[in-house]
């Protein structure tokens, strides 16, 4: 019944449905309404206004009680649409659920059957069918409804399709079952809801074709009156008389439009994308609505975050992604920042520059210091200008992160016109350039390639190179080498190692591999549950981890040479950050965890170069002063 | 690109030929007897006869057809009997009238239906949104007819800014001027319906591809968010649009019909629906295989459109 109180909530929908079933009410009233014959010709009262004495809505050229007809001919176009749709429904049902039920032979000849008829300008097709039959009411409902069956039948196909090769169906074909049973009990129970939904959405346009063909002439025939055919015989006397117009046009207005609206609070009501909210767009740069105070900057750092707090806002839920992160790096200096998925580590490093999609992310505290500059409320001008010029990302996979419809050269030439006043000509030379600093052979034959045209490897370096491109002082490399073999991620890994020595970036490297971490890395951040719970010099927190999480994450690691180590798995999952449970996050996973770990927030100590938030430390650490 | 073109021209043989056989088998539906049609029920039966052998009605259908497919290779799509001319001239005269009020209300439906539709998503959930998306709503619901009486009505008799009717003034110059005086309002009140599908269309696939991680790249390089929006997000969309302006090219074409009562458009849509009121089936015939071998040819040209968009498409 959640479908019905989502349809419920929309409430242009529910609008669509009252007047709906109020139109359908009348429809079904008229006959026992105080009415005028609708076919009583009284010449003497032609034209009469709207709002005449007898005659609410006014007569029509032949003196006819307008009212009168409208409401039979809105009886007429209701019964001609809902006949035309559920002919449409049935037959196209059939031959769809044929077709996607035997498939093979049977099913190509009847699709290309539909095809055929499909290249048919729609409203052509329907034209030929009453050319044939002659016009009347009847053929108009037939050839309306014959226009429409395909567009049910490649319809219902698809879904039969799906069906036909479930298991249900092929249990029930070994048990012996025929195909027609097969079709009736197995098969047509689950394709009724999409033909029903299918009839919602296109009785609409059923009504307003039928209207069409009547109001040429080739649908129903006077005297009997749809709203069609009152709009075309008043179409002689519409600047005289334009009432006579408006009250039929005006119902099929209502009418469609009612339809339209309930079809879409159907659609809308069935699509789990807008229900999650999947179909939002992101901003173009992240929300805040920071709350508390701006803290400092601290130290030398070129990119300083304090207190960093990023939550996603999920209708009345809020998933707190990132909870208070500070992390600092120098220049040429490389920060690992490592977890499992889920563990905010990404969402952090978006939230730098204001990356994080928005809705349902919000910066709610902390800042983003570059150069001392507070990014978190900056204005999103002034965020777009360091965006790529001063601090750059790679991201995971390439083939999602290039545009998929844009030469790799021009991507390039875009990433440095945006921010340097050049040619085409200067960008294309830098470009070039570019490529042959990541070391891609062929360089100038790569840049007139689609990035589906290359390998792996060779998408990431242009990844590489775009970000390379206005030689920032600072890159956030996000898991970029998680989609690629162990021998190009060695590459990739050597190459941004070069690039930082000889051009003195700051690298922020994120990944769940400690393996990546130990080769490029000075130091290591480990995050989980949105919080750093372990920081310091690589080499020593391989060496000596502190935290139990840091020690079973660097246990997951695979060691060659090193024999018949067991690789131990961590139990459980982390947990949804949307339901924190006090204390540390970590232990329901840790076997060492006590009472006093589940009690109250544990802070992230200092020890020399190292912090820890933990109560139970792996090795013993010495306080710093 | 040369031999996906062919490739997509010598695919459309089968489509054509389906479409011959399939307005054959239905004028083959006609029930009683043609030649009665014509000459009314009080002919003789030595005339129905006599006309049933002029006509080649006296032949079985298959070979009716063949006769009828040849004669329209060369050329031949028979006479009109009640125009007395042949059909073929006819439908040509016409359908330069149809080709320029549906081809202008397809540029109109495109430019503004995309336009709407990536704005409406821009500012998703906005004041533009809402209003967008009310008046396609409105759009999509009101019959082309019907609206097209109402603009006659508000903007040819009470504010006599564009003539009520007609391609041509019946005396005075022909120009593009008086041209787009007479094509404004009908191919407006043609556009309309179009125009909504295709915004309401360009809003969802614009969504969909705002979500994409390479519009994340774009932001994240620094594009300003207008070339984010136009040139990213929209480029990709338009993978997804394309076909639907193709689905669109047919809705014009074919609903002329209506715009074309309303406004007394000298086009094709009129010409068969008095064909189909006099019962002149060969006009008819000639007039829809015309029409849809068009649109045929014009769903190539889309085709095209959509393999030098995206090169993902093997040509």
């Amino acid at each position: 019944m959640s479908f019905l109180s989502l349809l419920a909530r929309n409430r242009l929908a529910l609008a669509g449905l009252i007047v709906m079933a109020l139109v359908v009410l009348l429809a079904l009233v008229t006959p026992i309404l105080p009415l005028a014959d609708p076919d009583v010709t009284n010449t003497g009262n032609r034209f009469l206004k709207p709002f005449s004495e007898g005659a609410l809505l006014g007569t029509d050229h032949l003196g006819r009680d307008l009212l009168s007809r409208l409401l039979w001919g809105t009886r007429l176009s209701l019964a001609v649409g809902f006949a035309a749709a559920v002919i449409a429904a049935v037959l196209g049902a059939a031959v769809g659920i044929i077709a996607g039920y035997y498939g093979g032979r049977v099913d190509n000849l009847i699709m290309r059957g539909v095809d055929m008829l499909m290249a048919f300008p729609y409203i052509l097709l329907a034209l030929a069918i009453v050319a044939a039959l002659g016009p009347g009411l009847l053929n108009a409902l037939i050839a309306v409804a014959a226009v429409n069956i395909p567009f049910f039948a490649r319809n219902i196909r698809g879904i039969t399709v799906g069906i036909a090769h479930k298991e249900f169906v092929d249990a029930a074909k070994l048990a012996g079952m025929g195909d027609a049973r097969i079709i009736v009990s197995e098969v047509l129970p689950n394709v009724v809801p999409v033909i029903v939904i299918a009839m919602s959405t296109t009785v609409g346009w059923m009504i307003l074709e039928t209207a069409g063909l009547s109001f040429l002439g080739l649908g129903s025939q006077p005297p009997q009156a749809d709203l069609g055919s009152m709009l075309g015989e008043a179409r002689s006397a519409l600047i005289t008389n334009p009432h006579t117009s408006v009250v039929p046009g005006v119902m099929i207005l209502i009418i469609v439009m009612a339809i339209n609206l309930l079809g879409d609070g159907v659609r809308d009501a069935l699509d789990p994308r807008l229900r999650s909210g999947a179909l939002t767009r992101p901003m173009a740069a992240t929300m805040v609505q920071r709350k508390g105070p701006v803290p400092d900057p601290q130290g030398d750092n070129v990119l300083d975050l304090r207190g960093l707090e990023t939550q996603f806002h999920v209708k009345d839920r809020i998933y707190r992604a990132v909870g208070g992160v500070s992390w600092g790096v120098k220049p040429g200096e490389c920060l690992g920042i490592i977890g499992e998925s889920g563990s905010g580590k990404s969402v952090t490093a978006l939230s730098v520059m204001g990356l994080v999609a928005s809705p349902p992310g919000v910066i709610t505290g902390g800042a983003v210091f570059y150069k001392g500059e507070d990014l978190v409320g900056a204005p999103y001008e002034r965020l777009r200008s360091l965006r790529g010029r001063e601090v750059a990302y790679i991201f995971q996979d390439p083939l999602a992160t290039l545009h998929p419809l844009y030469k790799v050269g021009d991507q390039l030439v875009e990433a440095i016109r945006v921010h340097h006043h050049v040619s085409d000509k200067e960008a294309r030379a830098k470009a070039l350039g570019l490529l042959k600093d990541v070391r891609i052979p062929n360089a100038e034959s790569r840049l007139e390639n689609y990035p589906h045209e290359m390998s792996g490897g060779m998408r990431q370096r242009v990844g590489i190179a775009m970000a390379l491109a206005n030689d920032p002082e600072v890159i956030i490399a996000d898991e970029p080498t998680t989609a690629l073999d162990v021998t190009v991620q060695a590459q990739i890994l050597s190459l941004l190692d070069t690039l930082r020595r000889e051009k003195g970036l700051a690298i922020v490297f994120i990944t769940h591999d400690f393996g990546v971490v130990a080769q490029l890395c000075d130091r290591v951040a480990v995050m989980y549950a949105g919080r750093i719970v372990e920081e310091g010099p690589t080499q020593i927190v391989l060496d000596a981890p502190a935290h139990p999480y840091t020690r079973r994450l660097i246990a997951c690691v695979p060691e060659l040479g090193e024999g018949k180590r067991a690789l131990h798995a961590i139990p459980g999952l982390p947990p949804a950050v949307n339901d924190l449970p006090p204390g540390c996050a970590f232990a329901p996973r840790c076997d060492k965890a006590t009472e006093a770990c589940r009690q109250g927030e544990i802070a992230l100590d200092a020890f020399g170069a190292r912090k820890l938030r933990c109560l139970f430390p792996e090795t013993e650490l010495e306080a710093a002063q | 690109m040369g031999s996906y073109i062919l490739k997509r021209l010598v695919s459309a043989i089968p489509v054509l030929l389906g479409i011959t056989v399939i307005v054959f088998a239905i004028m083959a539906l006609i029930p009683g007897d043609p030649a009665t049609a014509i000459l009314g029920s009080y002919a003789t039966p030595e005339n129905v006869e006599k006309l049933n052998r002029d006509l080649g009605l006296d032949k079985p259908a298959v070979q009716r057809y063949f006769i009828w497919l040849f004669n329209m290779m060369q050329g031949d799509f028979g006479r009109s009997f009640s125009l007395n001319r042949p059909v073929l001239d006819e439908v040509l005269d016409r359908f330069g009238a149809t080709l320029v009020l549906a081809g202008t209300s397809f540029v109109l439906c495109s430019l503004i239906g995309v336009a709407a539709g990536v704005v409406s998503a821009a500012r998703q959930y906005g004041f533009a949104d809402k209003a967008i998306t009310f008046v396609v709503l409105l759009g999509i619901s009101i019959p082309s007819f019907f609206l097209g009486m109402m603009m006659i009505l508000i903007f040819a008799v009470q504010l006599r800014w564009f003539p009520a009717s007609g391609m041509w003034p019946i005396y005075g110059d022909r120009n593009l001027l008086v041209l787009l005086d007479h094509l404004l309002m009908p191919a407006l009140a043609l556009a309309v319906v179009a125009t909504g599908v295709v915004a309401r269309l360009s809003r969802s696939a614009m969504l969909e591809v705002l979500r994409q991680d390479y519009i994340r790249t774009a932001r994240a390089k620094g594009v300003p968010e207008r070339g984010v929006i136009w040139r990213h997000a929209l480029r990709a969309a338009m993978v997804s649009i394309i076909p639907v302006l193709g689905i669109q090219a047919g809705f014009v074409l074919s609903g002329a019909v209506y715009i074309e009562m309303v406004f007394q458009w000298p086009g094709v849509g009129r010409m068969l629906v008095d064909a189909i009121l006099k019962r002149d089936i060969l006009l008819v015939q000639g007039g829809v295989v015309f029409v849809a071998a068009c649109y045929v040819g014009f769903n190539i040209v889309v085709d095209v459109a959509q393999s030098l968009l995206d090169p993902r498409i093997k040509t």
